[in-house]
């Protein structure tokens, strides 16, 4: 069972890390290390990610056509590479977004069912 | 792929620059330099594992990790060969029989029939079971209705015999099948030369046709292409050939010779030689047929229930209630594959049961090792390694090994397979269609693959689970595995034990039938006997037979006797028909004859049946069979004098239960019914019971009536004295062609062969299942001692603290000793209620044994004990010798 869970859990954290590149990249192109601070600084330090785990999922979603990555030069005048959002990126954020919503609002509804029943 | 290295390239670039961007925020945050860089790199997390799963990203990443574990894998097997070789050559022996066993099991009860559509195939069998007589044989009008009655496509009798073929390049004997002229459109077979019989033939007897078999065109006719139309004699009539069968063509016949038929001859079985059709006269011994499309064997009975209802209504004289005649529909595969399905599946459990210890050890020797591995494992998930990886890792080496076993048994098995075919009972059916085709091989690989997860897993199992700092800290002391592995591994021993304790018993079993089966007294002295065939030719026109009536036949058989007893070294010389002929007939030689007993008025037609047998005067006494009462047949019981009959105990005892048969009058006639010949029978000696028919039967009822008053066809001579079994025959022959050239003398045996060759299947079974039974006990033994070892030397230094306290050297040997007896006697106690079930289900396999016989358990049980004894006393002794200086020193 312990298996389990932590397969799924691990999932679930691909998936957001996944969702908060695309929406990292919606501000415009930006290298690796731009991308892992944004989402740092932007959850408040909430999400504590080995910043290393971020490339395989970089890498994941120039596989799947969702960003590309072009050659840039850095603020400090080093070459980087810049990741930039594809259209199809842009309508899977859409999607993944509104997914998220959902699932989001279906969790909080199950943790507070008090608190919906009053709402409504 | 090239994606992906530039890909991987890039990679590097940005982590290079990530990291150092991180470096120099942290220096802006006013860390030292090397305090950064080092910050940095931690908050990257581990970058192997980073780089890693990007490649995964871009790479067909199991085919990889599989092409990188088989490598990994080979680099080990290398590296320790001897345990290479052990864990191969156990998987080898395993597959290999396993796959032996299954070849035949495949061939005789997987396949279908080797004709289209099998399953609409069935055999069509008579009972009577209100006389409790079961396939007593159809007759004519029964198979007309059969065949009209629109459940069958088509309705064939199937009967046939020896016949004296000449007319090819030398007169022989063979078995020909006489068979309606829809017989072959009835399998769906077509010849491969010339043409088939017309299924719509209506000529009442034989149609003057043959077809020859692809066998005998080649042998009798040289493979001659003009062959068809060519004119042959058999047993004197002359047919043409019309067609070849193909090449591996077989008749689904129920014994070797019917399987074996060489001619098919079609008839209508309502003309001569065969008489006038009558209802109760039963004159074909059985029918095969083809269901009618659309219908299932079900339907189709429940029809011909129907009809077999509506026909005894119809015609109650001849289906009186009493008998309850019925037509059983069974499927034909059935009736040829017969009784050897059980011995198939008690051989084909008996090796998956050997496959299965062999996986056991191997996985003993594979957890061994893992323990000696634990720090690799424990090492490269330190670094990293993720736990499914490890996993794979070792499942491939377990697979690699069962494969590599599998090829090696696969390969023993081609080359030996001519060795081995020659062990398997000519008896068996569908011999000829034991082949290693793909569906075995298909098997094998499934075979291989279960064995290879069976041991492959067990030692994965624990590689994910083992305490990463325990094992680590534990540095230098190598070897210590888990107290849960080493538990694994007593149950492991267990389970061997047990599984060989049920494959032991099974063979005790056997073994104990076959011996009292050989022990069995036989009522008859086979010793220094030998019988030669002959047949006399049954021409269709019964006037041109020269031995048509007793009268006829005796006066050659009396010369014959008198030629044979001057043949050297011969001492007794008698002839009987194949019946006559202990243990050395099947079903096709005898005779059922319906019998009537004078003053007990049964009418012959639901009269039992029995089998009789015609024998010369001296047939007992050359068999040495004892007469209880009255006499034997003498030369004065000829065809002048009135009928007489000697029985066996069995059947005085049967039917007369409480008087004196000698005397009593009975009247036979052939239940097939070609002769109705009803004189009275006089009973007039009473011989002891012997062994004729079956070594495992010990009474049968047999009547024997005089070869000088009825006559027979299908021949025996029999001869006693100091015999050369090779010259004797021809000597014979000559003799007997002297007074006959055209009769042919074949198929010598001596009755020591053919009590032999009555038990071949038994004896086939019970080698097989005991060779698996000592493979199996020699497993456990190598697998207590491998676990036995372990504990000994994992334990070395604890018994040298002990033997330094001052134990006794003693108490150390037999406490190692009681640890082996204790596993053993716990795998004796599950294998004892396994075995238990398994007697039960092979009960009718057994002869005179009870399934829970107590001599062989315990027989078994202590010749198991006693192998753990001895597979433990080698390490025993080794803890016993251990030197308490060099043990403690050793750490």
């Amino acid at each position: 069972m312990s298996t389990k869970e932590g397969r799924e859990r691990i999932e679930l954290l691909q998936g957001t890390l996944d969702l908060l590149i695309l929406r990292t990249l919606l501000l415009g192109p930006a290298h690796g290390h731009a991308i892992a601070k944004a989402i740092e600084v932007n959850s408040n330090d909430v999400f504590e990610v080995e910043q290393g785990s971020l490339y395989p999922a970089l890498h994941r979603l120039i596989k799947r056509g969702w960003i590309l990555a072009e050659e840039g030069t850095s603020e400090n005048n080093r070459r980087a590479k810049f990741y930039r959002l594809t259209a199809k990126g842009r309508r899977q954020l859409a999607v993944e977004t509104s997914k998220w919503d959902k699932l989001a609002g279906a969790i909080a509804r199950i943790l507070r069912p008090t608190e919906q029943e009053g709402q409504s | 792929m090239r994606r992906r290295e530039r890909m991987m390239a890039d990679l590097d670039q940005d982590i290079r620059e990530h990291i150092a961007m991180e470096t120099q925020d942290n220096i802006d945050r006013g860390m030292s330099p090397e305090e950064a860089r080092y910050a940095a790199v931690r908050k990257f997390g581990n970058m192997t594992r980073v780089k890693e799963e990007a490649r995964e990203v871009w790479s067909l990443v199991w085919l990889e990790q599989l092409w990188q574990d088989i490598r990994y894998a080979l680099r080990v097997l290398r590296k320790s060969p001897g345990f290479a070789a052990v864990a191969v050559l156990t998987v080898a022996l395993g597959i290999g029989a396993t796959t032996a066993i299954f070849s035949v099991v495949d061939a005789t009860l997987l396949h279908p029939l080797p004709y289209p559509e099998p399953e609409q195939l069935v055999s069509i069998l008579d009972d009577l079971p209100g006389v409790g007589a079961k396939d007593v044989g159809m007759s004519v009008p029964e198979w007309r209705d059969l065949q009209r009655s629109g459940i069958f496509q088509y309705v064939s009798p199937i009967g046939g015999g020896s016949v004296n073929l000449t007319g090819s390049s030398q007169p022989a004997r063979i078995f020909f099948g006489a068979i309606a002229p829809n017989y072959f459109a009835l399998l769906g077979v077509k010849p491969q030369l010339g043409r088939s019989f017309n299924p719509e033939d209506h000529t009442p007897g034989f149609t003057l046709e043959v077809l020859v078999s692809d066998g005998l065109w080649k042998r009798a006719f040289g493979g001659d292409p003009h062959i068809l139309g060519r004119d042959v004699r058999l047993d004197n009539d002359l047919y043409h050939i019309i067609g070849v069968m193909p090449a591996g063509y077989h008749d689904p016949g129920r014994t070797t010779d019917e399987r074996n038929t060489e001619m098919w001859a079609a008839a209508n079985f309502a003309g001569p030689p065969a008489p006038p059709p009558q209802r109760n006269l039963r004159i074909l011994p059985e029918a095969i047929a083809r269901i009618a499309p659309g219908l299932t064997v079900a339907a189709a009975q429940s029809r011909v229930d129907a009809l077999v209802a509506s026909l005894r209504k119809e015609y109650p004289k001849d289906y009186p209630l009493q008998s309850a005649w019925q037509l059983r529909l069974v499927p034909l595969k059935e009736t040829v594959v017969g009784n050897t399905r059980q011995s198939l599946i008690l051989l084909l459990s008996a090796v998956g049961l050997v496959l299965l210890i062999g996986c056991v050890n191997v996985a003993n020797l594979l957890l061994a090792r893992s323990s000696a591995r634990g720090r690799e494992m424990a090492v490269r998930r330190a670094l990293g390694a993720a736990r499914e990886r490890l996993i794979s890792q070792l499942l491939t080496e377990g697979l690699l090994l069962s494969l590599a076993g599998g090829i090696a048994g696969l390969a023993i098995l081609f080359c030996a397979r001519g060795f081995l075919f020659r062990l398997v009972p000519e008896s068996l059916p569908r011999l000829t269609d034991i082949s290693i085709s793909w569906g075995v091989l298909l098997f094998a690989l499934g075979a291989c693959l279960v064995a290879g997860m069976i041991f492959g897993l067990t030692p994965a199992l624990y590689a994910g689970r083992a305490d990463l700092t325990h094992v680590l800290k534990q540095e230098g002391r190598g070897s210590t595995g888990s107290r849960e592995q080493a538990h694994t591994r007593r149950v492991l021993v267990v389970t061997e034990f047990a599984l060989s304790l049920v494959l032991m018993v099974a063979a005790g079993l056997l073994l104990r039938s076959f011996w009292d089966l050989l022990k069995v007294r036989l009522g008859f002295n086979p010793q220094s006997v030998i019988a030669v065939r002959m047949w006399l030719p049954v021409p269709n026109d019964p006037e041109t037979d020269i031995y048509r009536t007793p009268a006829l036949q005796a006066p050659f058989l009396r010369e014959i006797l008198r030629r044979g007893r001057t043949l050297p070294g011969v001492e007794e010389v008698a002839v009987g028909d194949l019946a006559a002929l202990p243990l050395g007939h099947d079903r096709n030689d005898v005779n059922p004859q319906a019998l009537m007993l004078e003053g007990r008025g049964t009418p012959s037609k639901q009269a039992p049946l029995v089998d009789a047998t015609m024998v010369t005067p001296d047939y007992f006494d050359l068999l040495g069979m004892t007469l209880l009462h009255g006499r034997s047949f003498g030369e004065f019981d000829d065809e002048k004098a009135p009928e007489v009959a000697v029985i066996n105990e069995t059947f005085a005892r049967v039917y007369w239960p409480d008087g004196n048969p000698l005397g009593k009058r009975l009247k036979l006639e052939n239940a097939r019914g070609t002769t109705t010949n009803s004189s009275w029978i006089t009973v007039v000696g009473v011989i002891a019971d012997a062994r004729t028919e079956s070594l495992a039967e010990a009474s049968v009822p047999k009547i024997y009536l005089s070869l000088f008053q009825r006559q027979a066809k299908d021949l025996a001579i029999l001869l006693r004295g100091r015999l050369d079994p090779a010259a004797t025959p021809v000597e014979l022959r000559e003799q007997v062609q002297a007074v006959n050239p055209q009769l042919p003398v074949f198929g010598t045996q001596t009755l020591n062969e053919m009590v032999s060759a009555s038990l071949s299947v038994r004896r086939f079974s019970m080698e097989i299942v005991g060779l698996f039974a000592l493979t199996a006990l020699l497993l456990a033994g190598l697998g207590i001692y491998g676990v036995i070892s372990y504990i000994v030397s994992e334990r070395a230094h604890e018994i040298g603290i002990r033997l330094a306290l001052g134990a006794q050297r003693g108490n150390i040997m037999s406490h190692v000793l009681r640890q082996g007896l204790s596993l053993a006697i716990a795998g004796a106690a599950v294998g004892f209620v396994g075995a238990v079930i398994v007697s039960r289900l092979m009960a009718s396999l057994l002869y005179s044994v009870r399934p829970a016989d107590p001599v062989t358990f315990a027989g078994v049980a202590i010749l198991l004990l006693g192998v753990a004894l001895l597979a433990c006393f080698i390490p025993a002794r080794r803890a016993m010798k251990i030197d308490p200086m060099v043990a403690l020193r050793y750490e």
